[in-house]
């Protein structure tokens, strides 16, 4: 990883896409009134390293055969995603706040549904689920020697779900170096942080207990970010090694100075005010101002 | 329909399991494509098993991890498999009940779930009984749920299974059971019921490895003049509606005989249909009531519970009053 050398003119290009997929995102909760923030607000880098450039997908063809898969976990921050793909010219604005859960209209709800939404590769919401399906994607490349990757991204309350536990355990058995996990690490849940609800360190010794390489990284830091993406080895199903789980310490409710690390920020909807103070902020997170 | 049926001999037994094992290494091959996942409970030494050795490329252990396996096979068939899987029945229907719903029937992938073990045949007690899932799996959209009268119909029912699209249950026993048909020339559809012997006393109606003891008790009744219908429900989901409403207009009476609890199986099924379309005859369920089961070999609880021949018998002389 600390070969890989990044482009700084993208990673430049990538935080700015940061930049509007979040003044995006907190206008599309505004208006739907409901969401949850906190967690959505912390992955963006991620996401956008990996819909912008890591990832091999054709926004115009989200059923390509070849794309890579992305498995959304944590199902619960589907806005993210569904911000991502009206910026990639999937879906207008006001189309998806007019599609959202309005009935036998509806298109996009909290939790994403593949079979409305194409480009999400799983319904999800309950957590715990997102892991084993991938684990089962990355399986079938192998089988069908397809060099796509899978992608799983899982919040670290989350990894509370025995089910991701067993997934990570059968990934490391069958040494799935197609697949690769990234947890958004931002240290809270529901109802407090994840150390006192239920303790997660050391999460890596754990993963590397299981049989997976660990990348660590400041899940917020798009440099960081697309150097871990970049350090990446070719996908090869038919290559047995340790797969690659990258933890993504982030800040819940990033870039917003009111919702950071405010374990109150979880879930709901957004006040007027409470909008345009967080597009200020946001606005204000550009490096340099 | 006229089919061919053994209740005139006693315990010719065949194992829906082994068969079920057979034919899936019998379609692998003719070329068919598809995946096999387990969790540890195939023995690579069984007939069921002789597929994990001859294709092991597309045969996936997961260990004692049932949701795991379940999750896992959802996202091979999102990625283009065509996927079956053997599940211990009581660890599908209840430790794995979440992934069955979200990860299966929401996501409505083309997944074949062979859950085994179905109702008391594991033994071992009510840890290994069986007796919730057909509660569970009828109030899931998306499922279907077929329930094999004997192996051979099983082999019927994995046929189908090649070449119908979205989730499935088949739900069979642990170990070898009396077969209901003589042969396998029948027509099988899923969602068709079949009338196994025909009557006009009263219907039973009845599905899985409980099928052959009503024919028993069918032939008990005959004994006492009561000519019984047996009717083969193999498809509990969706349920075929038109032949419970036809033999309850011709027959007036209709039980139910069940390897599940009385609550929410078969018989619940059976009763939405009858009291919604205003049936006005005698109905009674047969099955587990609703308590743990008592320890012992299946055939002994079948005789507990009145789920075996002369129990049916006696249940239905009482419910005719004759």
């Amino acid at each position: 990883m600390n070969n890989v050398k990044i482009d700084m003119e993208m990673v430049n290009e990538l935080e700015e896409k940061c930049i509007k997929i979040r003044k995006d995102l907190v206008n599309f909760i505004y208006r739907i009134g409901m969401g949850h923030l906190g967690g959505e607000l912390s992955m963006v880098e991620v996401a956008v390293a990996l819909y912008y450039k890591y990832m091999k997908y054709d926004p115009k063809n989200p059923k390509w055969e070849e794309r890579d898969r992305f498995v959304l976990s944590k199902g619960h921050c589907s806005e993210t995603l569904y911000t991502i793909f009206s910026d990639l010219g999937m879906y207008t604005m006001d189309y998806m706040v007019d599609h959202f859960e309005t009935l036998d209209t509806a298109v996009f709800g909290m939790h994403s549904n593949r079979k409305y939404v194409p480009a999400i590769e799983a319904s999800a919401g309950s957590l715990g689920h997102g892991f084993p399906i991938a684990l089962g994607m990355a399986l079938a490349a192998r089988k069908q020697n397809k060099n796509w990757r899978t992608f799983v991204f899982v919040g670290d309350g989350e990894m509370n779900e025995g089910t991701n536990w067993e997934a990570i355990m059968a990934a490391g058995h069958y040494q799935l170096g197609n697949l690769v996990a990234i947890v958004d690490k931002n240290g809270l849940q529901m109802t407090g942080t994840t150390s006192e609800v239920m303790g997660l360190d050391p999460l890596d010794k754990k993963l590397e207990a299981f049989g997976w390489d660990v990348i660590e990284i400041d899940g917020n830091d798009m440099k960081a970010v697309c150097e871990a993406f970049a350090s990446l080895p070719a996908s090869d199903p038919a290559i047995r090694r340790r797969p690659i789980f990258v933890i993504a310490n982030t800040t819940k409710g990033k870039c917003v100075d009111f919702m950071e690390g405010n374990v109150k920020w979880h879930g709901g909807g957004i006040a007027k005010q409470q909008l345009d103070e967080a597009l200020v902020c946001i606005n204000n997170s550009r490096k340099g101002k | 329909m006229t089919v061919k049926v053994t209740y005139d001999f006693d315990q010719m037994l065949s194992s829906a399991r082994d068969a079920a094992g057979e034919e899936l290494l019998k379609m692998a091959d003719e070329g068919l494509d598809f995946v096999l996942t387990y969790s540890d409970n195939i023995a690579p030494s069984t007939a069921s098993g002789r597929i994990l050795t001859k294709y092991p490329e597309r045969c996936f252990n997961f260990g004692i991890a049932e949701a795991n396996q379940v999750g896992a096979s959802a996202g091979m068939a999102l990625a283009g498999e065509k996927v079956f899987g053997q599940w211990f029945g009581p660890f599908l229907s209840l430790r794995a009940t979440d992934q069955l719903h979200t990860d299966i029937a929401y996501n409505d992938v083309d997944v074949k779930l062979i859950v085994t073990h179905s109702g008391v045949t594991a033994g071992g007690g009510p840890t290994h009984n069986c007796i919730a899932d057909l509660a569970i799996y009828r109030a899931i959209p998306n499922l279907t749920v077929v329930i094999p009268a004997d192996a051979g119909q099983c082999i019927k029912t994995i046929r189908a299974a090649m070449t119908h699209v979205g989730p499935m249950v088949i739900r069979i026993a642990r170990g070898a059971e009396p077969n209901v048909y003589m042969d396998n020339d029948y027509e099988f559809e899923i969602g068709k019921a079949i009338e196994v012997k025909g009557g006009d006393d009263l219907t039973i109606i009845s599905a899985g490895s409980s099928v052959y003891w009503s024919m028993m008790g069918a032939k008990e009744l005959a004994k006492k003049g009561i000519n019984a219908r047996v009717i083969d429900m193999h498809t509990i989901k969706p349920l075929d509606v038109d032949m419970i409403k036809k033999c309850a207009q011709e027959t007036n009476c209709v039980v139910t005989v069940e390897e599940h609890s009385i609550n929410g199986g078969l018989g619940g099924a059976v009763a939405e249909v009858l009291s919604e379309t205003g049936f006005k005859g005698k109905f009674k369920r047969i099955g587990l009531p609703d308590q743990f089961a008592v320890l012992g070999d299946p055939m002994e609880v079948y005789k507990y519970y009145g789920m075996d021949p002369e129990g049916i018998a006696k249940t239905i002389s009482e419910l005719l009053g004759k």
